[in-house]
């Protein structure tokens, strides 16, 4: 564990001269002989969840040799995907929560640690607990934070009584907004304040309204459910609109933005929405998917931009602003590609194979970044959509002419198969970070 | 590690990959692609089916006739019609060896 003890300035400044360097230069990634610990290439990877896990899993696979270390704060990790089906009481909050055994058993070193600061020049992470951990290639996956306040009302203290559950944390969120569907009258009306773009998981607000219509239908039959969007248009709408109304008939009201949808202050104590044009929708329960960001570590590291996300290089995942680290996820500005766990666990593989090229002083490999996003509309009603991006002179682009929705019109085959295979997605792809 | 035999079409297609200079990764950066639905090394999760051990030759065939229209799919032809042939060269071989 030579990388968890902090070394003075004088000491750490001899050994990067003497080993590190050198070693980051050679084919090899690890040289045998006296001062192995000090000369075996340290990849640290920080966040756990789809970009981090598996990137400190792949790293460790594709490269036996590579000494890495996962920093993440938490010891269970509770997925985004799935959990609207937690919501629609479909699954179990333990059926979405991993744990970091299975990166372990890889030889990945934990440190269950929140980092606080990163000197890209002495290539150290500074961790909360005032340990400092070196690296010679820095992989950040952090995620998304909420931007408090950016919808008038909607703060911290807002969210223990109109929750986001956007974000999983220990899953408090999530078991929030579940007590509260439990607890609505049959015929009330559960209301959504839903963001502009960009977000995580684009589709994820419209499947969120479809597994709540569907707790709704079988157990409180009379409810409603309004949608209040800051958009005109949505992730793969023209399916969603489709299923809720072969599914839930006139249950789901969407109000796009230019027909006074969008929700421009909360009065959480109220469970009043106030949208643009001063329409107060006063709700049973509410859910708001706020406005976001990258996580908070990506704006002290200063790798944000003004946009509030991380700018990176397509070819490589490079941040633009500190060269010789990796940013992947839903914090890096990736556009087209969306703010999904597909991409950021795509895309961290790649970023292992450039940082692994970058040790070997070779030139970055040539990626393709690949994209699924499953959607559940309804019991046995799944629908899909699909992303391959490039990297290009002109940034990242989708391979012309592939990818897209699944076909419209009455399919119930298809919905069905789709509906199963995302199941099988979510085990496979679960087990791709964790096992 | 593993270090499988190869034959026939695998190894003509693992030499196309491996001249595209992405010799770093021991597994082609197409295929970690692949892993996101099709089970751990491609051996498969749940419906969806496994692809580990395929013969190289079948994985090609298939994924060109979804990149063709030529096979019906829920999701593969809009995947297939992503991917290059020696994309698909690449995928072919390491799932023929992968188990």
């Amino acid at each position: 564990m030579s990388h968890a003890i902090p070394l003075n300035p004088t000491r750490r400044t001899a050994l990067r001269m003497a080993g590190f360097a050198a070693a980051s230069l050679v084919a090899p990634l690890a040289t045998p002989g006296i001062a192995r610990a000090q000369t075996t290439a340290r990849l640290v990877v920080i966040g756990g969840g789809f970009g981090g896990a598996t990137a400190a899993r792949y790293a460790r696979i594709n490269h036996p040799t590579l000494d890495v270390t996962l920093i993440e704060p938490r010891t269970r990790f509770i997925t985004c995907p799935y959990g609207n089906l937690v919501l629609a009481g479909m699954r179990m909050p333990d059926q979405i929560t991993h744990g970091y055994d299975g990166l372990r058993a890889h030889g990945v070193k934990i440190v269950h640690d929140m980092a606080a600061g990163i000197d890209p020049v002495a290539k150290t992470v500074r961790l909360a607990g005032g340990q400092t951990v070196a690296y010679d290639r820095l992989i950040v996956s952090p995620g998304i934070a909420i931007k408090w306040g950016a919808l008038e009302g909607y703060d911290e203290a807002a969210s223990q009584l109109v929750p986001h559950a956007w974000i999983p944390g220990d899953g408090s969120q999530l078991a929030l907004l579940r007590r509260q569907l439990e607890a609505m009258p049959d015929g009330g009306t559960v209301g959504f304040a839903l963001p502009a773009n960009p977000f995580r998981c684009p589709p994820g607000p419209y499947e969120r309204i479809s597994m709540v219509a569907s707790y709704l239908k079988k157990n409180k039959p009379k409810s409603k459910i309004l949608a209040l969007d800051a958009k005109e248009a949505f992730s793969k709408q023209g399916l969603f609109l489709d299923g809720w109304k072969a599914l839930y008939g006139d249950m789901i009201e969407w109000v796009p933005s230019n027909k006074d949808g969008k929700v421009v202050r909360v009065d959480a104590a109220e469970m009043t929405f106030v949208t643009e044009f001063g329409t107060r929708h006063k709700v049973d329960v509410a859910n708001v998917v706020p406005p976001q960001s990258a996580a908070r570590i990506a704006f002290e590291f200063g790798l944000t931009d003004q946009s509030g996300w991380v700018p990176v290089n397509p070819a490589t995942f490079e941040a633009k602003s500190v060269p010789g680290i990796y940013v992947v996820g839903d914090a890096n500005n990736g556009t087209p590609m969306p703010k999904s766990g597909y991409i950021a666990s795509n895309t961290s593989k790649h970023a292992v194979a450039c940082a692994v090229a970058s040790l070997r002083n070779e030139a970055p490999p040539e990626g393709v970044y690949f994209n699924t996003c499953y959607s559940h509309v309804g019991d046995e009603y799944g629908i899909s959509v699909v992303g391959v991006y490039r990297a290009t002179d002109k940034g990242i682009v989708e391979v012309p002419n592939s990818g897209g929705v699944s076909p419209r019109g009455d399919l119930p085959e298809q919905r069905r198969l789709e509906a199963l295979y995302a199941d099988a997605w979510y085990s496979s792809i679960t087990k791709d970070m964790f096992s | 590690m593993r270090r499988p035999i190869l034959a026939g079409a695998a190894c003509l297609a693992f030499a196309a990959y491996a001249s595209a200079a992405r010799a770093a990764e021991p597994v082609p950066l197409a295929a970690q692609g692949c892993v996101g639905c099709h089970g751990v090394r491609g051996t498969g999760s749940g419906a969806i089916p496994g692809i580990a051990g395929r013969p190289s030759t079948e994985i090609t065939a298939t994924m060109n006739a979804f990149r063709a229209n030529e096979r019906p799919g829920t999701i593969m032809g809009r995947i297939a019609r992503g991917y290059t042939e020696a994309d698909i060269a690449a995928i072919a071989a390491y799932y023929a060896t992968s188990r």
